[in-house]
């Protein structure tokens, strides 16, 4: 029982961050693109910034997020390796 | 001191101390030789990913191909750091929750099949060595380009140095290399960008220097480019060429292709602990991202150069376009090269660059009395370039010689070590010989490791003409073959041995009858490659995506179809899914 509410917790949680993962580099670098092209910040069409960096700097923030949560998420399951 | 003495100094140096540090952490045990021990702390084991995974083609050639693709190339910088987040969330904490040695010897237990093991044996050589007869081809290359040697001493020097630390120093041994390999090339690969930027913006940073106004005032570095190159014929750098679908799929192809490359993947084996697995891969996400994110700058920055260089005003006026008396030093010298070479077709005396495969421009530039494109340049110097472009001291050229030689490298050793690693461990032992013992299994291990460290370098320095085609080959086949079945393994308790055999074959024969039919490797292409004629608008780049559909498809039916696995493979299974079993279950027994 108490791997089950762990295992959907956990679940939640990768379903959330990739949720993001797709939405900054599919949806912001390909799909809407030609949409956020439209508007400039500084040098940067933002379209292209979240294609050749926006995204890529993302990535790394989930990655890191996503250890501190899972950490967490073991701590509050009692799941966590204690050595 | 001459600079190619220099050069040879601090290459030199760079051979030597990989060699000692490959000396004092020689391996002792299988353990030791496959996964270091599982003793490298999460943020040296992120280096060393990094290095692993950035290879001669990141290093020297992904600049300059953005800088010719523009938008386009964004499908190689989101694809090849995309694929983290998924390794890492999906994938990383659970393998090394499981805690043996190979990705086919997590197959064969999960699936409960020595049959599924032998097919991910097969899956992981095709991917690797693909893979690593680029890169010692890559060795030799630039000791060619660098130390005026042939290709062939290159690469026998190059064989050498992997042989002395991936034989003796194994996974322990390349690891501390590969992390001495990553402070040598991201140091080569950022300091003449920065200085570049510097010049072109007076902006020090090339992640925002390539977002701001030029130094001269004429305006944002992408907008100027943009109205520049499109005044000659080509795209608009920012906007590309490539269809939406393709780029969508051949981005996808490449994530889940990195999620699903053997060598990396094993990295995540020899950290201590399941949350070590975690934060390395941020760790090694963070350092591949600075050389990532440097790239698509020095790409613009580098094309923008080039173009100023020579349409030094108006396009079609004609004193506009640089006189070739006057071109710079460096163009001379990789003119010497033949990495650039120019043919006055008008005979003016002066250079003009421009896509002379635009017919609609081709009739603009007839008007300007251009009778065709002259200048030809290998996408390559872009990068190799780059500190004579920028005025920088002789020694940066030979540290940009070691960062090049670093990068090919530490990916050829990490390709190599899975190689040996699964011809040892997962065939010899396993299916001939399952009572060997420890120390024979490691001295199986490092002839393992010579005898395909001698195979890719007869195939580095044979290379069959397609192998720029078999990049894509690699990547799909990883996407389509090892990647669904490694999750399904992890997040699914029905999917069972048979399933999973059929589902790696259909991925991997799908995958590579239609790399074959457009490209033709195995057998002569089928069809042209063109958009037309390809599946949905997807190009071979991006098919593996569908070849891992079809891979999970046909996991999931033929699964359901037959019988559930033994109840140890569903324990299993409970165990990779938590890092410790929760006291209260132990209880329970």
């Amino acid at each position: 029982m108490k791997h089950r509410q762990y295992w959907i917790a956990n679940l939640r949680l990768v379903g959330i961050l990739l949720s993001i993962w797709f939405l900054v580099s599919f949806g912001c670098g390909i799909l809407f693109v030609d949409v956020l092209n439209q508007i400039q910040i500084g040098g940067f069409k933002l379209g292209f910034w979240f294609a050749q960096q926006g995204s890529i700097v993302v990535f790394v923030v989930l990655i890191f997020v996503y250890a501190v949560l899972a950490n967490r998420l073991d701590r509050t399951h009692d799941v966590d390796e204690n050595e | 001191m001459s600079q190619q003495l220099l050069i040879y100094f601090v290459v030199g140096g760079s051979f030597l101390l990989y060699i000692g540090l490959a000396i004092y952490s020689k391996a002792n045990s299988t353990s030791d030789f496959y996964v270091a021990g599982k003793h490298v702390s999460p943020v040296a084991n992120g280096m060393a990913t990094a290095a692993d995974w950035m290879s001669a083609a990141s290093f020297i050639s992904m600049a300059g191909l953005i800088a010719f693709l523009g938008y386009d190339g964004s499908v190689y910088l989101m694809g090849w750091t995309g694929g983290y987040v998924i390794l890492a969330l999906l994938l990383a904490p659970y393998l090394r929750k499981f805690g043996k040695y190979t990705v086919p010897e997590f197959i064969g237990d999960r699936y409960d099949s020595q049959i599924a093991r032998t097919v991910a044996v097969i899956c992981l050589i095709v991917i690797s060595f693909t893979y690593v007869a680029g890169q010692m081809r890559g060795v030799g290359i630039v000791f060619a380009r660098f130390l005026n040697v042939d290709v062939t001493i290159g690469l026998l020097t190059g064989m050498g140095v992997v042989f002395v630390y991936a034989v003796f120093g194994g996974m322990k041994g390349i690891t501390y290399t590969q992390v001495a390999q990553y402070c040598v090339m991201i140091f080569a690969y950022t300091l003449p960008a920065i200085f570049i930027t510097f010049q072109v913006t007076n902006i020090p940073i090339p992640q925002l220097g390539f977002g701001s106004e030029l130094a001269d005032g004429s305006g944002y570095l992408l907008n100027r480019l943009d109205q520049v190159v499109t005044e000659l014929g080509f795209a608009s750098y920012t906007d590309g060429s490539k269809s939406m679908v393709d780029v969508f799929f051949i981005t996808m192809a490449l994530m889940i292709g990195t999620a699903g490359l053997p060598h990396v993947i094993v990295r995540f084996f020899t950290v201590p602990r399941v949350r070590d697995a975690r934060v390395s891969a941020g760790y090694a996400l963070l350092f591949i991202a600075i050389l990532y994110t440097t790239a698509p700058a020095v790409g613009s920055l580098a094309r923008w150069n080039l173009t100023a260089t020579i349409q030094t005003g108006d396009v079609g006026v004609p004193t506009a376009n640089l006189q070739y008396e006057e071109r710079p030093e460096w163009f001379k010298t990789w003119e010497e090269t033949g990495l650039i070479t120019f043919d006055d077709k008008n005979q003016d005396g002066r250079i003009q660059y421009y896509n002379d495969a635009n017919e609609e421009f081709v009739a603009v530039a007839d008007s300007y009395g251009w009778e065709g494109n002259e200048l030809t340049i290998d996408r390559d110097i872009l990068v190799l370039a780059n500190p004579e472009i920028a005025g920088l001291p002789d020694w940066v050229v030979a540290f940009i010689a070691a960062g090049a030689i670093a990068a090919a490298l530490s990916t050829a050793a990490g390709l190599l070590l899975v190689i040996s690693a699964a011809v040892s461990h997962d065939l010899v032992k396993s299916v001939f010989n399952r009572n060997m013992s420890d120390r024979n299994e490691l001295i199986v291990g490092r002839i393992c490791a010579a005898v395909a460290i001698c195979l890719a370098g007869y195939l580095g320095f044979d290379l069959p003409a397609f192998v720029a085609e078999v990049v894509a080959f690699a990547f799909g086949i990883a996407a389509a073959s090892l990647f669904p079945v490694i999750l399904l393994g992890i997040f699914s308790v029905r999917v069972n041995g048979i399933g999973a055999i059929c589902g790696m074959l259909a991925g991997l024969v799908f995958t590579t009858l239609y790399i074959n039919a457009f490209k033709g490797m195995l057998f002569s292409p089928m069809f042209e490659n063109i958009p037309e004629n390809w599946l949905f608008g997807i190009s071979p780049e991006g098919i593996g995506v569908l070849g891992a559909l079809l891979n999970f498809a046909v996991t999931l039916v033929v699964s359901y179809c037959t019988k559930a696995p033994r109840q140890e493979v569903v324990d299993l299974v409970y165990h990779l899914r938590t890092p410790r079993v929760a006291q209260s279950e132990v209880s329970h027994g």
